[in-house]
């Protein structure tokens, strides 16, 4: 039995170990903990060390990243929320493991049922990530959160979110989303725009 | 910078010996060895352990925190990571390995499935949740949890471990029960713990049955 | 293509056999429905008169309340469409007869459709349970077994919405948990069944020479760090030759069959990412295909050519996956598998970005996409395709192919010919390393794999070495077709319309297949006309291949067992869905 595979099997591993140290050589300091050096080390052309150094360094998340939902509301003035949600019940439908519970808001006066929801529950030991709910939804009310640390010692109080653990501000989709927010809000803008000139040229 | 963890807060010690010294608690010196070397169990189950696995590789590496040995034994190992759906026909073989594995013990359930059942949680050989059998410390949910999630568990189980206390830890009590009975594989899965109870509801569905049965009968007659 | 064989459309059966063959009629329906008693007969002329050698799917259907179908699916190794047909059951008592001495490819699926469904196969040599244990109760897949925290037929369940309230599957169930036992059911008097059954399936050879040995059990799994997951083989080892083997499988049971019932057809998707997770986009594909054939409709061409490239992707992906554990298993501990998992995580970046998710896609729908590439990926892809993966393949190959310990230990080890390969079912690279050159994408190209320029990689020795080579060889032609795909690829819309949540399924089966980096990969799927399907089957290659493992094993030593597996390539998820 020879010994030329191994010999050169060795030397593959061997420039391997070495390409670590020639590019620490050759990028400096700014090779780690550095947003460059990360994008580096995440392109095809890395070469050497591969580690990110996870909690000092973290892989920016792209945008399309899914994790658990979380519902929007539109910051209004004086801090009041404008929940999105109309409590359609299209996510709940959807939803492939049914994680989703929904409790329609109603009139107690009149006993109408209100576009908006009293409760509204996600059971995160159920949900798949599939992303379903955000993709459906209508009324862009919500969507794949991208907050990924979120271990905790005990499951059966903290693990089932309500709507209060659930809604978050429309700024943060903003920054998480920021591609897909600019969109939705031209369209909605575009909409709100002709729908102006429709009212004027009807009041005309 | 060694005893950065260590070190007893309120006790001063002289600059120039800060490198030599350390002064500190004996619960303090012990959690700070167990949290720096925790063995996780070589332990897959389905597609988390795929991501555990991208956890142990290059890009995260979780030898960074002391973890490098991943032990195929249970008798070696400090953590399991229950990674995965666990099913009925496997919940015998988990109980026990953790049984096997020596104290102090942690377990971390990772994903949606380990913790709650998941997405399989409906399914009929699917146990809705480990924690029903072995106590788990940490639940690292998502599905599957990225390697950056689990490492983001891994670290709050470390700072667990941080907070315990040598006289308060149950395994060093007398009462401590170290043997979780092993479940058992029956018409569905048998639990040793639960055998009064699932006599008592079989017992009363027989009645309801042999009742409905009765009326069912004098209907048709 | 002048090979009548291949261009021969399916013989008309029913007209040679009018007494005992007749035509699926039903509207949606192809194939043949054939007399149970005349089903061995059957089978053996079509693989002996009509070259339908290669038996690919088994299954079963319950119509309730009326009858249960066994649906088989075969197809020509030399190409060619599937030939379906049926057999009628009664759900009192059903019988057939076993198709193992026809095909042995069938014992593993055989024993799958009496776990689920309890149909028994006559002459079977070895019907037990296989993903269920051995006294469990009841036929989970027949439609009017519920399980325990059943809820309703089809889903939504209307506890979600307008007024729902959260609450855990476990307050609804008497015991608190997943479980439901027979009325009156004493657990003290049980005595489980034990594991007798299969140890005495464990066949002793003969003794010739008059010395008596002794033989050894040996149990490797469900937890061991060479099994790939929980799988567990049962081994008659005398002194550390295997002289017996038996897979044992099941501990990863998900049920995905019975929820996929319950789901609505669009539900199914996500839950089609976790059959095979180390390769998500091949799966979505296979079941994106199965109901849109159903549906009678086609995505656009860019969607198409970003299908390839994804699919081909995950193949890359997959295949570097596999190279790297067979390794470990061959005890190069954790280096070849670490070059070859940062290969993957570069690819895995690229899922993450266009669709959300590294491993669980879920970035097909029927007739496109979820989403659009985003800006800048294609340019990724193009990189990988083009300038690294070629090298890292080409690294890895100069690393591993002619390393000495490697070939001592694949060269010659776990033979399987290539008339036992079409015999026991195999696909995939098992296959085409036994010298057999199927391959869907040539044989039966689906989507638009007839316009790409690519081999069909065979080598002819049949053991471990040689699937390693067929992994390497088709990792270089995946990246082949990738760079023609992404210099293809045009412009335009990747859906039609705007996707819809709830899809018209007309009522029909449908049995959509693709090559995935394991084989063969089938969805078979049956619908009414309702928003959830009938029957969801996945015809799962590592399932499947498994069959050939123990006539792989016989004869070797027990720790090449352990590498016959790693070539095998199974992926748990996918064996026991």
């Amino acid at each position: 039995m020879g010994i030329r595979g191994i010999i050169k099997g060795l030397g593959i591993t061997f420039k391997h170990l070495f390409e670590t140290y020639s590019e620490d050589l050759k990028q400096g300091p700014d090779r780690y903990k550095t947003a460059e050096g990360i994008q580096d080390r995440l392109s095809a052309d890395t070469k050497g060390i591969f580690t990110v150094q996870y909690p000092e360094e973290k892989i920016p998340v792209p945008e399309a990243f899914r994790y658990i939902p979380f519902l929007i509301y539109d910051e209004l003035e004086g801090g009041e929320r404008d929940i999105r949600c109309t409590s359609c019940g299209i996510c709940a439908k959807v939803c492939p493991p049914q994680c989703i519970w929904i409790t329609r808001s109603v009139n107690p006066e009149t006993g109408r049922p209100i576009p908006k929801p009293e409760k509204f529950f996600i059971d995160i030991d159920i949900c798949m990530n599939c992303g379903y709910c955000a993709e459906y939804c209508p009324f862009e009310a919500i969507r794949m959160d991208h907050d990924y640390e979120i271990a905790g010692f005990d499951r059966m109080n903290h693990h089932i979110y309500d709507m209060e653990k659930l809604l978050k501000p429309a700024s943060y989709y903003a920054k998480t989303h920021p591609v897909q927010y600019a969109e939705e809000e031209t369209a909605r803008l575009e909409k709100e725009a002709k729908k102006a000139a429709a009212q004027a040229a009807k009041a005309a | 910078m060694v005893n950065e963890g260590l070190n007893k807060p309120g006790v001063d010690i002289p600059e120039e010996m800060q490198n030599q010294v350390a002064i500190t608690t004996l619960d303090r010196i012990y959690n700070w060895s167990r949290s720096k070397s925790l063995w996780p169990m070589m332990f897959g189950l389905a597609c988390c352990a795929i991501e555990m696995m991208i956890t142990a590789s290059s890009r995260f590496d979780f030898s960074r925190f002391g973890m490098e040995v991943m032990r195929p034994s249970p008798r070696q190992a400090d953590v399991m990571l229950v990674s995965g759906t666990v099913t009925k026909k496997m919940i015998p073989q988990i109980v026990r390995l953790y049984n096997q594995m020596p104290e102090p013990r942690y377990v971390l359930a990772m994903g949606a499935c380990a913790s709650g059942g998941g997405p399989f949680k409906e399914g009929y050989n699917v146990v809705s949740g480990v924690d029903k059998f072995i106590p788990v410390d940490i639940y690292v949910p998502g599905c599957p949890p990225t390697p950056q999630a689990l490492l983001h568990g891994l670290i709050t189980l470390t700072k667990k471990i941080e907070t315990e206390k040598l006289s308060e830890a149950e395994w060093y009590r007398k009462d401590f029960e170290e043997e979780i009975p092993v479940p058992i594989l029956g018409p569905d899965l048998i639990d040793p713990r639960n055998f009064e109870r699932i006599k008592q509801v079989s017992r009363e569905q027989l009645e309801a049955k042999v009742l409905d049965e009765s009326i069912s009968t004098e209907d048709t007659l | 293509m002048s090979d009548p064989i291949l261009v021969s459309t399916i013989p008309d059966f029913h007209i040679l056999y009018p007494e005992n063959v007749h035509q699926d009629e039903r509207p949606g329906y192809t194939g043949f429905i054939v007399q149970s008693p005349f089903l061995l007969e059957f089978a053996k002329a079509i693989r002996d008169d009509w070259g339908y050698d290669f038996l690919t799917s088994v299954t079963a259907v319950d119509f309730f309340p009326e009858t249960f179908e066994v649906v088989y699916h075969l197809f020509r190794s030399l190409g060619g469409g599937v030939l379906t047909f049926k057999v009628v059951l009664p759900r009192e008592n059903p019988k057939i007869d076993s198709l193992y001495n026809i095909f042995p490819g069938s014992e593993l699926q055989e024993r799958e459709v009496y776990d689920m469904y309890g149909i028994v196969f006559v002459n079977h040599p070895d019907l037990r349970r296989i993903l269920l244990w051995e006294g469990f109760a009841g036929w989970p897949l027949r439609k009017d077994w519920k399980e325990a925290y059943f809820e309703e037929e089809s889903k939504p369940f209307s506890s979600r919405w307008p007024n729902g309230e959260a609450v855990r599957s476990e307050s609804a169930n008497p015991f608190h948990a997943n479980l439901k036992y027979p009325p009156g059911f004493d657990p003290e008097k049980w005595i489980p069944d034990g594991e007798d059954a299969l140890y005495m399936g464990l066949k002793q050879p003969e003794n010739s020479d008059g010395m008596n040995t002794d033989y050894m059990i040996v149990n490797l799994g469900p937890q061991h760090p060479s099994t790939h997951g929980v799988f567990r083989m049962a081994a008659l080892v005398d002194g550390e030759t295997v002289v017996d083997l038996k897979p044992v499988v099941g501990y990863l049971h998900r049920n995905h069959e019975k929820i996929g019932e319950r789901n609505t057809y669009l539900q199914n998707m996500p839950f089609t990412d976790r059959i095979d997770y180390i390769n998500a986009m091949s799966n979505n594909f296979g079941y994106a295909l199965a109901v849109e054939k159903l549906m009678g409709i086609k995505p656009p061409e860019r969607a198409e050519y970003i299908r390839v490239i994804m699919a081909e992707l995950s193949r890359i992906q997959s295949h570097f996956m596999v190279t790297g554990f067979l390794l470990n298993d061959l005890g190069a501990f954790f280096t070849p598998a670490l070059y070859a998992l940062k290969e993957r995580e570069l690819i895995l970046d690229i899922f993450e970005e266009v669709s959300g998710s590294r491993m669980m896609c879920n970035y097909f729908r029927f007739g496109g996409l979820a989403r659009d590439l985003p800006e800048g990926v294609l340019k990724k892809i193009h990189d990988l395709a083009f300038n690294r993966l070629p090298r890292k393949i080409d690294e890895m190959d100069e690393l591993l192919t002619e390393n000495e310990i490697v070939t001592a230990r694949c060269k010659g080890i776990g033979i399987l010919s290539a008339e036992r390969a079409i015999a026991l079912s195999a696909v995939g690279p098992i296959l085409r390393a036994s010298g057999v050159p199927y391959d869907i994408r040539r044989a039966d190209p689906y989507s638009i794999y007839d316009r790409f320029d690519f081999d069909v990689i065979v080598r002819y020795h049949g053991d471990i070495y040689d699937r390693y080579l067929v992994r390497i060889e088709e990792m270089r032609e995946s990246a082949r077709i990738l760079q023609q795909a992404i210099k293809q690829i045009p412009e335009g819309p990747i859906f039609e319309g705007k996707s819809q949540y709830q899809v018209k399924v007309p009522p029909g089966e449908s049995y959509g297949r693709v090559e995935g980096p394991r084989g063969e990969l089938g969805f078979y799927v049956v619908s009414n006309g309702q928003p959830n399907p009938v029957r969801y089957h996945i015809r799962a290659p590592s399932f499947i291949n498994l069959t050939g493992l123990q006539e792989m094993c016989r004869n070797e030593k027990i720790a090449d067992a352990v590498a016959i597996l790693g070539s095998i390539d199974i992926v748990l998820g996918e064996v026991d869905r």
